[in-house]
């Protein structure tokens, strides 16, 4: 209380204000920008990989740039375009559905943020240090050793170490907030779905992210510090690198996956006006699949010649993951089924998830299929099967949250028709560009490849996988345009809940005051503002007395922590640089101390936070309702 | 909310989950020993897989020795115990022992340091490098790795005595503090117990 | 509006038989399998997508008739119905899928441990063995095992970017393997380098060369016939242009290309150790001159120092012995002299990252002589 209200008062600029923010309405708006600004320099990548493969023997990009634009696709639209994409809606939406105030650590979401920030950032200044990383997004060895790749590889092993120290902490907070954060009356089993993928999808980070960051250890000692690991001469395996990567990454495709799960579990229910079907049967199913998860990974690696006993058990394992999928898709589709169903952009692009998702799932089980394996893996058909889960999964899944959410964040809704026109583009262009890709991938096209000899049939379905991709790139620009248009011309959305929706985000008012709630809600019932519209008087009961609120103070130390890992993690870099402009040890150094001297600086200085006065509460109240 | 605990009564039987803060930091806490957890284990595996790959350099065989480590093992051990009763003598509000005994565990786990640096400076004497084999970077690293989490607990320990020196009693911010960094504590003395039985006697035993 | 996807669900069926219709002479798709393996594959991946188009069916008429019929009128504010769920409806699309899944589960099983299969010569006794590798220094042991039931191996070593093919008879072949029809012929594989994947879509599945790894895999012809094979795997800046051939002839044909093979390799061993001169070699005593030139020119230059030829030489770069039978030069460029020499004086341009040193100041006389000497390098033209 002694420091009260400090904060509260200092009129320091925006940028400051942005810097050193640990509200979790603002990082969820920065996790939004960084995710969108990676997503859209991956889908240019995508666009030029796109460009070379439009005609056989291609010359537009050699091969080694071809490999390099590969590889950084596949990274940055998973660990920096998607996970953040999805950290902005479950920082933003969470705590506002369980009726929160804020996160449990305020200061360590922001944490999470700044250093999977810097984490990114590390990954892509690789460009101007001699080129990006090579080996793919998998960075299978030796392709991926000392010995067959240069500098790109340690800006890749050092970004993802930093940028999954900052997932991880994130996830940790999200579990607790959830465990531990919940309103009255918010038990497990009333909490939005929403909620509970975004719990499982925390979960698995912390047991997925820790492989990988001991995966990516090793292959940084292998490349800096002369390890042994992966050298099959010096009794290493290069097949343990490969085991390791696929433990975390296929989790990681579920990390991604459920949260859009949850986002379509949202978006379904408040335009079909019907409750979630099956909602118990939905959450145990996610339970389910998570679970699964760690059980598939040897699928990835059926080629790899580990043998026909251990193939097949993972094979019936991968089919088993079917199941609760499926669970899920009947769900949804008997959600809509008697609702009175309303489709702006934010219910087709939820819905037409649904019919999408289902074609990736059932290519999912011909993967799982052993001896057909043997023809689909590493091949143009796998990378359809994984563009329809992420692109026609988890990016619609994000669309949708994006407009259904939209006027919540910034206070006014998207413009429908440009919407619906971005949609199309988006959704045909999807399409095109990657159901042609099954068949390529059958007649023989390996993925990775950066271009194919004339003769092989191969030209006309890759000049249609070409037009589409460029359909899906103006479906983001409409994108934007639209982000643009809107916030020039919409109205601002004067009231709590522009959808008639069903969660508790919705009982707050728009925009949403920095303590969420100024009384804590009291939850009746699952859909609980749904439930106050239909048997209560249309606001939420509260569960205390309105009184000052405690909040946290902002705090630079986040940053500066995330400054300190990228100085730490760039020196370590400039170990394998020939001619580094200083000694690599100073930087390692001055990174060392920047990172833990602000922990210190946290530690030691005890911060308690400030109130807001009961009379200010009620005055911003007043103002917004 | 941290001030909804009303301690005017003296604190509450367990200070360290008395608050709301203490009670997620707790949570979050073992929550990030589940992470860790799996990330031992992964090089659990990466050292089970890797140990035959001596290629030409010294086997586990030649170089370990028992005497050493179960020195070792016992100085740990004794330190999870006095850590123990440091959070005993937290919840009886006795603020002087829990930093005597905090000094011990501190004391125990540098004479383990002490040791584990020797061995792997005897190491080094037999031939085995970081970059020998794969058998040695896996061990250096699984090893080493747990020598880091100890010298992380120590200065956590120092540092956390040295800031709360002048406090002169156990509080409801210092108390889950001083309880998450003994938990640490007990954590990596299970690794120790782990690392014993796989890397020390399985190698020795075993094969 | 959505239903184009339903309709473009079956185009890999019609598209099938478009493809099958208009393949070229190298045979490459999966979709027009010419061994056992592949039409097993084949048959397989039919029948799962029998299995999943009734799946799909099943699900977009409930998604059409859904949003189709429940759109919310204009001005009907009414809530509808809240619906928790349905036991019976939960239970049925829970079991079903696992009747369906097994239905997939029993082929994939079976398959698997079907190709698993190791080379019969592991069956046999331990005895023939031991007389083949000793029969390797006479050709009429060599002769004697290969006519009895042990199967031929081939040792594939995938490099960046070229496959190196090790014959049991000794000899080794570089980016083409020769195998019989109608039998299986194994293969075991490893890398030199980094992992590389060995795939024959027309004649089977798939599997990596790892280094450090021995994998082995079979694969059969019914025909023969010249199939494409691919480098499947991410290997560095050129793995787009790995490429092989495998070349299926009739099993006596084959024969008669494996005895010149080695019979090359016995030739220039011979020669080499300062005996007479050979049938083969009196027979093509005009071109005699040149061919020597060329062959000393392949020695200056230092070719061999990498690229074995009738039989000498190491293998650290593909083996040209056969040469002159290649359809393509380095598996990417048409064969012709210009292309060779290009190919010669500067790799890099063609195959980024390959390990061929450049050789930009060959003098034209050498140049001309190797390009000579590599073209007059046929198996197959002794075979007619």
């Amino acid at each position: 209380m002694a420091t009260a209200t400090a904060s509260m008062n200092n009129n320091k600029s925006v940028l400051w204000d942005w810097l050193t923010t640990v509200d979790h309405k603002k990082l969820a708006v920065l996790y939004l920008i960084a995710g969108t600004l990676f997503f859209v320099k991956a889908g240019v990548m995508a666009l030029f990989m796109r460009i070379q493969l439009m005609s056989a023997e291609n010359d537009f990009l050699t091969g080694q740039t071809f490999n390099e634009f590969i590889t950084m696709h596949g990274t940055i639209m998973l660990f920096l375009a998607a996970t953040p994409l999805i950290f902005a809606f479950m920082n933003f939406v969470i705590p506002l559905q369980i009726g929160a105030r804020d996160v449990a650590f305020p200061f360590v979401n922001a944490l999470g943020f700044w250093i999977f920030f810097f984490g990114g950032l590390l990954v892509s200044v690789s460009w101007f240090f001699g080129g990006a990383p090579d080996a793919g997004w998998t960075a299978y060895v030796p392709l991926s050793s000392g010995e067959y790749a240069d500098l790109g590889l340690d800006f890749y092993v050092l970004g993802l170490q930093i940028s999954g120290i900052g997932t991880l902490v994130s996830a940790i907070n999200f579990i607790v907030t959830i465990i531990n954060m919940r309103a009255p009356g918010m038990t497990m089993m009333r909490m939005p779905l929403f909620c509970w993928t975004g719990l499982v999808t925390s979960i698995l980070i912390v047991f997925a992210f820790t492989p990988l960051a001991a995966g990516l250890a090793l292959l940084m000692l292998d490349r800096i510090f002369g390890g042994q690991f992966f050298v099959p001469d010096s009794g290493g395996n290069a097949v343990l690198w490969q085991h390791i990567f696929w433990i975390f990454g296929h989790p990681e495709v579920y990390i991604l996956v459920l949260p859009a799960f949850g986002i379509i579990s949202e978006v379904i229910p408040a335009f079909s006006k019907k409750r979630l079907f099956g909602y118990t049967a939905m959450v145990f199913a996610t339970l389910i699949i998570a679970f699964l998860s760690f059980m598939v990974w040897v699928h990835h690696m059926f080629t790899v010649g580990i043998g026909p006993i251990t193939n097949s058990v993972f094979a019936i394992a991968t089919m088993a993951i079917g199941i609760p999928t499926g669970i899920k898709i009947f769900n949804w589709l008997f959600t809509m089924w008697g609702g009175k169903l309303t489709f702006n952009t934010a219910m087709l692009c939820a819905s037409s998830f649904v019919p999408t998702f289902v074609l990736g799932g059932v290519t999912g089980v011909m993967l799982a299929m052993v001896p057909i394996d043997y023809l689909y893996h590493d091949t143009y058909f796998v990378v359809a099967h994984f563009h329809y889960i992420v692109v026609g999964g988890i990016v619609l899944g994000l669309l949708a949250g994006t407009y259904y959410w939209y006027p919540k964040m910034f206070g006014h809704k998207l413009n429908e028709k440009l919407g619906i026109l971005m949609f199309w583009l988006f959704y045909i262009g999807f399409h095109l560009t990657f159901f042609i890709q099954h068949i390529l991938g059958l007649i023989g096209m390996p993925r990775r490849v950066f271009t194919y000899l004339d003769g092989q049939g191969m030209e006309t379905m890759n000049l249609v996988s070409t037009i589409g991709a460029f359909l899906m790139g103006a479906g983001v620009v409409v994108l934007v345009i639209n982000i643009v248009y809107s916030a020039f011309t919409s109205e601002r959305v004067a009231v709590r809940d522009p959808w008639d929706a069903r969660t508790l985000e919705w009982s707050t008012t728009t925009p949403v005051p920095e303590y969420n709630f100024a009384q804590t809600p009291q939850v009746r019932s699952l859909d609980p503002w749904f439930y106050e519209k239909i048997h209560g008087d249309g606001l939420m009961k509260s569960a205390e007395p309105m009184d000052e609120i405690h909040m946290p103070n902002g705090s630079i130390l986040p940053f500066m922590i995330g400054l300190g890992l990228f100085i730490w993690g760039f020196g370590m870099i400039m170990l394998n640089m020939e001619n580094p402009i200083m000694p690599p040890a100073i930087v390692i150094g001055v990174g060392f101390v920047v990172t833990f001297g602000s922990m210190l600086v946290r530690s030691i200085k005890e911060d308690h936070g400030y109130h807001i006065p009961l009379d200010k509460v009620k005055k911003i109240e007043k103002e917004v309702s | 909310m941290s001030d909804s605990v009303d301690v005017s009564k003296g604190l509450p039987s367990n200070p360290e989950k008395a608050t709301l803060e203490g009670k997620n930091k707790f949570l979050g806490f073992w929550v990030f020993l589940g992470g860790e957890t799996i990330m031992f284990a992964t090089f659990f595996g990466t050292f089970l897989g890797l140990k035959e790959g001596t290629a030409a350099g010294p086997t586990a065989d030649e170089l370990f020795s028992l005497p050493l480590v179960f020195i070792m093992t016992m100085l740990l051990l004794t330190s999870s115990l006095t850590s123990v009763l440091a959070m005993f003598s937290m919840k009886k509000n006795n603020f002087k022992n829990m930093m005597i005994l905090t000094a011990i565990t501190v004391v125990l786990g540098l004479g383990f340091l002490g040791f584990e640096i020797y061995e792997f400076y005897e190491y080094l004497h037999h031939g085995l490098g970081y970059t020998t084999s794969a058998f040695a970077s896996s061990f250096y690293t699984l090893v080493g790795l747990h020598g880091a989490h100890v010298v992380f607990g120590l200065s956590w320990f120092i540092t956390l005595m040295i800031r709360y020196s002048r406090t002169g009693g156990i509080t409801l911010t210092n108390a889950p503090k001083f309880y998450l960094a003994s938990l640490y504590w007990h954590f990596i003395d299970v690794v120790w117990v782990f690392i014993f039985t796989v890397v020390y006697l399985m190698s020795i035993g075993g094969a | 509006m959505k239903g184009r996807i339903g309709l473009w669900r079956f185009l890999p069926l019609s598209a099938m038989f478009f493809l099958l219709a208009g393949c070229g002479e190298d045979k490459l798709t999966a979709l027009d399998p010419y061994g056992p393996q592949a039409e097993w594959i084949l048959d397989n991946m039919i029948l799962s997508l029998y299995v999943m188009a009734l799946v799909i069916i099943v699900v977009f008429t409930l998604f059409f008739i859904a949003v189709i019929k429940f759109r919310k009128k204009e001005g009907d504010e009414e809530i509808p119905k809240q619906v928790e769920g349905s036991k019976t409806l939960e239970l049925t699309w829970t079991i079903i899928p696992v009747f369906l899944l097994a239905i997939l589960a029993v082929p994939t099983i079976a398959g698997t441990y079907n190709m698993a299969e190791e080379a019969p010569e592991a069956a046999g006794s331990s005895g023939e063995e031991g007389e083949s590798a000793e029969g390797e220094d006479g050709e009429e042991n060599g002769e004697e095992v290969e006519e009895e039931d042990a199967a031929i191996v081939i040792d594939v070593t995938g490099h960046q970017f070229w496959w190196q093919f090790d014959y049991p008879e000794g000899f080794s072949a570089g980016n083409e393997v020769y195998i019989p029809t109608g039998e299986k012929v194994w293969f075991n594989l490893t890398a030199s380098d980094v992992i590389h994947s060995f795939w024959v879509p027309a004649l089977g599945g798939k599997i990596d060369t790892i280094p450090g790894v021995e994998n082995s895999m079979w694969l059969e012809a019914n025909e023969p016939g010249v199939y494409k094979g691919k480098c499947a795997e991410l290997c560095g800046p050129s793995h787009a242009l790995m490429d092989f051939k495998v070349v299926a002839m009739e099993p006596d044909e084959y024969e008669v290309w494996a005895k010149e093979m080695s019979g090359e390799q016995e030739s220039s061993a011979e020669e080499s150790e300062g005996g007479g001169a050979t049938e083969e070699s009196q027979e093509e005593d005009t071109q005699d001159s040149t061919m020597s030139d060329g062959r000393q020119a392949f020695e200056d230059q230092g070719c061999i120092g990498c690229h074995a030829v009738e039989g000498q030489g190491t293998g650290q770069g593909p083996s040209l012995s056969n040469f002159a039978d290649r359809e393509k030069i380095a598996n990417v460029i048409d064969v012709s002299d210009e292309n060779l020499e290009a190919w010669i004086r500067d790799p890099e341009s063609f195959k980024q990252g390959n390990n061929m040193p450049a050789f930009p100041d060959m003098n034209d006389e050498d140049m001309d002589a190797i390009i000579d000497y590599l073209n007059s390098l046929s198996v197959e033209d002794e075979l007619e």
